[in-house]
């Protein structure tokens, strides 16, 4: 969106995770760059668990790994139970994994073919060294026990022998095993069928309780961000548009793209007729030119010529709630606008070239 | 318009039929894959009937058959290993055993198929706009540049921006949405009269999703389509779908008109499946419902209703016995359920086996079996923890 800026932080040395102003760039060849992250500021506290909300390929599952350093960050600083992981190199970075922690979206190919469940859930205890043999047997045994899979059968086998769901349980016991302080959930429950998302998220919820956790929920699916989050922050193209907590934010939408994003979900409900519901039309512009000014611009119905020069900062729309727009939604307006974009010619990326109209509403 | 010029060589053309009843009708539609464990039965005694120009939706699990289904009824499985039983009649013309000519003639103008991943189901080495004139030449009579002002307008009627452009590109350099509008282009070229659109919007983001939906809907009106929507999420058919038909382990379970679907669903798999999607209504941190196991191994189903092992309302007759699909009160409304959702006897079937202290679904249905007077040596009811084997089908 839309903007940057650090208003929606809390006081330094709260959080558990305060990452400021975070950019990650990767070269694009001749010249070009993919600017992934741009100046991305968020922040965790012990215990939250914070949704990350957005389309594909507007830089969420990015975040997540500039924040496990999995790619360096271009600048900006991720400062994690008071250590600032960017400046941390090889061993030291090393000693910081057991405490970050990672759950992949493809359940199945994140766990090596070749090892049995059991040496799996294992390896971060043996690499660490924690406890002797018997206790880290014992802690396997726990662990795969809490997240409802039986050590004594499912133990010596291979991941193939699973389903999805099943896989998906695995890593969450592999990465709660060596007791981390935040995991990164990238995508968790976007390759599984609902039902079993229903089973996972509610799994997540228990281990959430049970270990202690902190967690950073990275999904397209509004509605589960929704049940599982305390705080949810919706990305676009590298930047934030909207923080707050979520009853809040989706009962009041202030920022026009996560309006559009609400209206965008298919309810499970007959006399809904979803054709008759503005969605937003296009698709994300590309990152390797993200539009100037306010990025979301070419898609919002509410963008005028200040959008396009000045990006908006963060800033408080109401107690708890950020948003980074220079015309949010006030409360009580409707967010299903039938206006144009007066500016209706911005087409900057050759990945969104449709038409402005961009909300519609169809007889 | 002369059609099928390359399709039939042989003289097997497909012939229209008179345009009373209904387009399609299935009856008692059986697939079954010979594999090296045993027979999977992934589609199990189907029948649907579909008129001109209405959706049905159908909803299920990966692997309840519901792909096979879509597969079966187009002639798409491969032969070996493959037995098709029941009746497939299209336009009142029974087409299960029809020869691959004749097959050929059906694909692409009379029906055809969206599939799930428009990243693989296009050819990557092969530009746009051969890949929607080819079928074009395939199917009508018409010459080279006709079928290139052809694909350029159906680019534009699915809402491809600078269409002439994206003609000569591949379609590596297209996102995903913009793939699936491709393949929505491919599929409606000749303008078939039914469309399978086979969990079209899985792969894609939401506001994507609600686009492509969007999409279909209004070349399905325009075409006068008649289209069977796939997919596993109730909230993609129930605005959107005329009828919805849910399957479980190759089986239907439940059948009805959208509205009556939701309003009076019977089935207990039904309200399941509607209960475990998170609402964006509800407050945060709701605990959802969730189905406790997973679906059936389909070469060895559970011996009765094979969702008994999953089913919180389950009892010993569930375990001994396969419930028949009967008619409810509604018309066009069917189920298939010994103690359906919302009687009497469904609450004190719940209310008894929370009683006994059954936490889980799975341990209701390992109870009952233990009660059940049918103490049968199969392997039947009880979620494994365990997958099986290879589950053939779903999507």
């Amino acid at each position: 969106m839309a903007g940057s800026g650090t208003a929606h932080l809390r006081a330094e040395g709260e959080a558990m995770l305060r990452v400021e102003r975070l950019v990650v760039e990767f070269p694009a060849g001749r010249g070009a760059t993919v600017h992934a992250v741009s100046d991305l500021s968020i922040d965790v506290m012990e215990g939250e668990t914070l949704g990350l909300v957005g389309e594909s390929g507007c830089g969420k599952s990015t975040t997540g790994r500039a924040i496990m350093q999995l790619v360096k960050p271009k600048s900006g600083s991720v400062a994690f139970l008071g250590q600032e992981l960017t400046e941390l190199r090889g061993e030291q970075l090393r000693q910081t994994r057991p405490k970050l922690q990672m759950i992949f979206q493809d359940p199945i190919s994140s766990l090596n073919p070749r090892r049995r469940v059991r040496d799996i859930v294992r390896e971060g205890l043996d690499i660490w060294k924690l406890g002797d043999a018997e206790s880290r047997t014992a802690k396997v045994d726990e662990v795969l026990d809490t997240v409802g899979i039986d050590p004594e059968a499912a133990g010596p086998r291979r991941p193939h022998e699973f389903s999805g769901g099943q896989c998906q349980r695995i890593s969450i016991a592999r990465a709660v095993a060596t007791e981390p302080k935040l995991i990164i959930c990238d995508e968790p429950v976007s390759a599984l069928d609902v039902s079993v998302q229903a089973q996972i998220i509610n799994l997540l919820e228990d281990m959430k309780a049970r270990y202690g956790l902190t967690l950073i929920f990275i999904a397209h699916d509004l509605a589960v961000v929704k049940n599982i989050s305390d705080r949810v922050a919706v990305m676009y193209l590298g930047k934030l548009c909207e923080v707050g907590d979520p009853d809040t934010v989706y009962e009041q939408p202030a920022h026009p793209y996560t309006a559009a994003l609400l209206s965008a979900i298919p309810v499970p409900d007959p006399e809904v007729t979803p054709i008759d519901i503005p969605g937003v039309s296009g698709e994300i512009p590309s990152p390797l030119d993200p539009p100037s000014g306010c990025r979301f611009r070419t898609r919002c119905p509410r963008a005028t010529d200040v959008c396009a020069t000045q990006e908006p900062e963060m800033r408080t729309f109401a107690p708890g709630h950020f948003v980074a727009c220079h015309f949010p939604i006030a409360a009580g307006e409707s967010p299903a606008l039938e206006t144009v974009a007066p500016n209706s010619d911005y087409r900057r990326s050759n990945t969104s070239p449709d038409p402005p109209s961009l909300w519609r509403r169809r007889p | 318009m002369k059609r099928h010029k390359k399709a039939a060589p042989t003289g097997e053309r497909f012939e229209a039929a008179p345009l009373d009843g209904p387009l399609l009708a299935v009856e008692d539609l059986h697939t079954h894959f010979h594999t090296s464990r045993g027979i999977a039965r992934a589609v199990d005694g189907v029948s649907l009937s579909l008129e001109r120009g209405k959706t049905l939706g159908v909803v299920g699990e990966s692997g309840s058959g519901k792909t096979v289904l879509a597969r079966s009824i187009m002639g798409l499985l491969p032969k070996s290993g493959t037995e098709r039983t029941g009746s497939i009649t299209f336009e009142g013309r029974e087409i299960i055993d029809a020869t691959d000519a004749e097959l050929r003639s059906l694909w692409g103008s009379q029906m055809s198929m969206v599939f799930q991943d428009p990243m693989t189901s296009l050819n990557p080495v092969m530009k746009i706009g051969k890949q929607i004139t080819e079928m074009l030449l395939q199917h009508l009579d018409i010459s080279k540049s006709y079928a290139r002002e052809l694909a350029l307008a159906l680019l534009q009627s699915v809402g491809i921006p600078e269409a002439s452009r994206r003609l000569k590109e591949y379609p590596h350099q297209m996102s995903g949405g913009m793939r699936q509008r491709i393949m929505i282009a491919i599929a409606i070229a000749c303008g078939p009269k039914l469309l399978f659109a086979d969990e079209p919007t899985t792969a894609l983001d939401v506001t994507v999703q609600a686009q492509i939906l969007d999409l279909l809907q209004d070349q399905q009106r325009e075409r006068y389509m008649a289209m069977i929507l796939v997919t596993h999420d109730l909230g993609v058919v129930a605005g959107r779908a005329d009828d919805i038909m849910v399957m479980y382990a190759g089986r239907v379970v439940e059948k009805a008109p959208t509205k009556v679907l939701f309003s009076e669903l019977r089935h207990p798999y039904t309200e399941a499946l509607l209960l475990s999607i998170p609402k964006i209504a509800a407050p945060s941190h709701t605990r959802l419902l969730s189905i406790t196991g997973r679906p059936p191994d389909i070469v060895a189903p559970p011996q009765g209703c094979k969702f008994s092992p999953r089913c919180p309302y389950v009892q010993p007759r569930c375990i001994e016995e396969e419930p028949p699909l009967v008619e409810a009160p509604t018309p066009g409304h069917e189920f298939r359920c010994w103690i359906p959702v919302g009687t009497p006897e469904s609450r004190a079937a719940l209310e008894a086996n929370e009683a006994a202290g059954l936490a889980s679904a799975a341990e209701a249905a390992k109870a009952a079996k233990i009660a059940g007077v049918h103490a049968n040596g199969a392997t039947t009811a009880t979620a494994a923890p365990l997958a099986g084997g290879p589950h053939v089908g779903g999507s």
